[in-house]
């Protein structure tokens, strides 16, 4: 009797406890885990949204793999990616440098420089939009860019920038870069402040040199930040999307398209919706794969 | 002692960086300020005078926009999704964080774990099949679906922070609440939730800016006007006055001043939360 008692009791204890964590493990479900086996699933049907649903094994994947838009997406996205990380990430890098002297007007620099990061996506793209019209009026360009090119003595600069082909993709790239650099700044920032300041002055004293002290305990001591900034470059870089819808619209589908526009046609524009699932579980795994070899590198290189 | 020499590069240094900075820092303002600048435009005169200030400063794109636009719905339904969103997310996530920490159950490892590898693993496209479910449950065109989605959206990390702070609770505050006859959901409230004060801040922060700026979620899940937050009934507005430059820069303009004037209040949150170990993984 006294066992039994004993064992309701841990019992009821147990289910109070699970109690706490049932709203957000119900919603978690429902939300996160069922979409997921649900993504995984509908990727080897054939179905147009209602209607019967056609099992076609990995027919989508094997269409995937032939499917030019799709790799072309991929590939617009690298680049964008490759552009941030080659130009925003060292610049975020050298700004964060210069903000960790002891200079005047820190506080402003800081909270500046992070005001496009809060912004969205959306005003961001429909901000530059109106920047980088192409238009003219009344014998005037209405975009500022090319108003400021012609006016200050460059007139053979004025161009359609994001009308381009050949330059669309590069302006868009620019603009993402002008969003994101913000956030690697502050990151960058917080990794050189937690550098013991007495380091540097140990090397002062042995009279290292700036370059030296820079290769020699800046770097190694921010690798792990640099890493964590990289690896988040690239899963915010590679998912861009609603920039790219606010900057071109559906414009120039073919040369600014990246993975999430192609997922996102294949679903409201064909209503092929197990094919939209098939790009996204490519892309998905793609993406995990990605951040886990530039994990993995780098993991090498610190041993190194 | 060089004196005057080293004085001389301290200066030549320093105003070099400054130049650096300053020039970053123009580049990240110029465009929010042309934004400002035209939206008190009119239409007659954007497109003639480029002066950085304009001569004339006109208020009715600001009128037209609010009324017209239905901004003044955009705006109160950007209210409600945030406040509600993360309302839930705080009390949601700060409980089954404190189970995680401080209480015990079969499996309760595992399903922490699984909030964790949520986090890890991106699904950029999971929408396609979020949005199956959605229709499936008659949950699209509905405030309580949207709210649900978006409250799943900031979970994990919610309770990834929430569960470092709490571990790092001194159990002796804990014990002296029992003694006092608090029960679990009592010192959950009355002990843990006044001490997470801090990371309450960070959470309450980071997913106003995400609901405020999300925008794909709302695009498949809300199209009715009437349910729409501001980012969605932007482009909607876009489309609908796409060569009204300066109403468009007005609307815009309402969008954007709400979320900086929240930033510059709060912006030290916002580094903490950016730069804490938990984010950093």
């Amino acid at each position: 009797m006294d066992h039994k008692d004993k064992a309701t009791a841990i019992f009821k204890d147990n289910l109070q406890n699970f109690l706490f964590v049932l709203p957000a493990f119900a919603i978690f479900c429902v939300f996160y885990i069922y979409p997921f086996y649900k993504m995984i699933n509908l990727s080897f049907y054939d179905w147009r949204g209602i209607g019967p649903m056609h099992f076609i094994g990995l027919a989508n994947y094997k269409e995937l793999m032939g499917d030019n838009l799709w790799w072309n997406s991929m590939w617009h996205a690298g680049y964008i990616t490759l552009i941030a990380l080659v130009f925003q990430n060292p610049l975020a890098f050298a700004l964060a440098l210069a903000c960790d002297q002891q200079i005047r007007m820190k506080r402003f620099y800081r909270v500046v420089f992070f005001i496009p990061p809060v912004l969205s996506q959306l005003v961001v793209g429909l901000i530059w939009n109106w920047i980088l019209n192409p238009e003219m009026q009344n014998g005037q360009h209405i975009g500022f860019l090319n108003h400021f090119l012609y006016s200050s003595g460059f007139p053979q600069l004025v161009h359609d920038w994001l009308g381009d082909p050949k330059t669309a993709l590069t302006t868009i790239a620019i603009v993402n870069s002008w969003q994101g650099f913000g956030w690697g700044f502050i990151m960058f920032l917080a990794g050189l402040q937690t550098i013991d300041k007495q380091l540097y002055e140990a090397a002062r004293i042995d009279g290292a040199s700036a370059w030296k002290t820079f290769t020699n305990i800046t770097m190694p001591m921010m690798l792990p930040v640099i890493l964590v900034v990289i690896i988040l470059t690239i899963l915010g870089c590679m998912q861009v999307f609603v920039l790219i819808l606010a900057l071109v619209n559906e414009g120039l589908v073919n040369h600014t398209d990246v993975p999430v526009t192609r997922i996102f046609s294949a679903m409201q524009n064909t209503n092929r919706f197990g094919y939209a699932c098939a790009e996204a579980v490519i892309f998905g795994t793609i993406l995990v794969c990605v951040s886990f070899i530039t994990k993995r590198v780098s993991d090498k290189a610190k041993q190194a | 002692m060089k004196v005057n020499k080293y004085f001389f590069w301290g200066m030549t240094r320093s105003t070099l960086i400054h130049v650096f900075l300053m020039s970053v820092a123009l580049t990240c303002l110029f465009p929010i300020f042309w934004m400002v600048r035209c939206a008190f435009m009119t239409n007659a005169t954007v497109f003639v005078d480029q002066s950085l200030i304009p001569h004339h400063l006109d208020f009715g794109n600001f009128a037209i926009a609010w009324t017209k636009g239905n901004f003044a719905v955009f705006l109160l339904n950007s209210v409600i999704y945030t406040v509600c969103v993360v309302t839930g997310i705080v009390f949601i996530s700060s409980l089954a964080a404190y189970s995680f920490s401080r209480l015990n159950f079969p499996g309760k490892n595992i399903i922490f774990y699984l909030f964790v590898a949520a986090m890890m693993i991106p699904l950029p496209g999971s929408f396609v099949a979020l949005f199956v479910l959605m229709t499936k449950l008659h949950l699209v065109n509905s405030r309580f679906g949207y709210i649900l989605c978006m409250i799943n959206v900031g979970l994990s990390m919610s309770i990834l922070l929430f569960k470092t702070f709490f571990d790092k609770m001194p159990r002796e505050l804990e014990d002296a609440a029992r003694i006092d006859g608090c029960g679990k959901i009592g010192i959950w409230w009355n002990m843990a939730m006044p001490f997470a004060r801090p990371v309450i801040a960070v959470i309450v922060i980071f997913n106003s800016l995400t609901v405020w700026n999300e925008y794909i979620l709302a695009m498949l899940l809300l199209g009715d006007t009437k349910l729409m937050p501001l980012q969605r009934g932007i482009m909607v507005f876009q489309g609908a006055n796409s060569t009204d430059y300066p109403v468009l820069m007005a609307g815009l303009t309402m969008a954007a001043v709400p979320i900086i004037v929240v930033y510059l209040f709060m912006q030290k949150h916002i580094v903490k939360g950016l730069t804490s170990e938990e984010v950093m993984g």
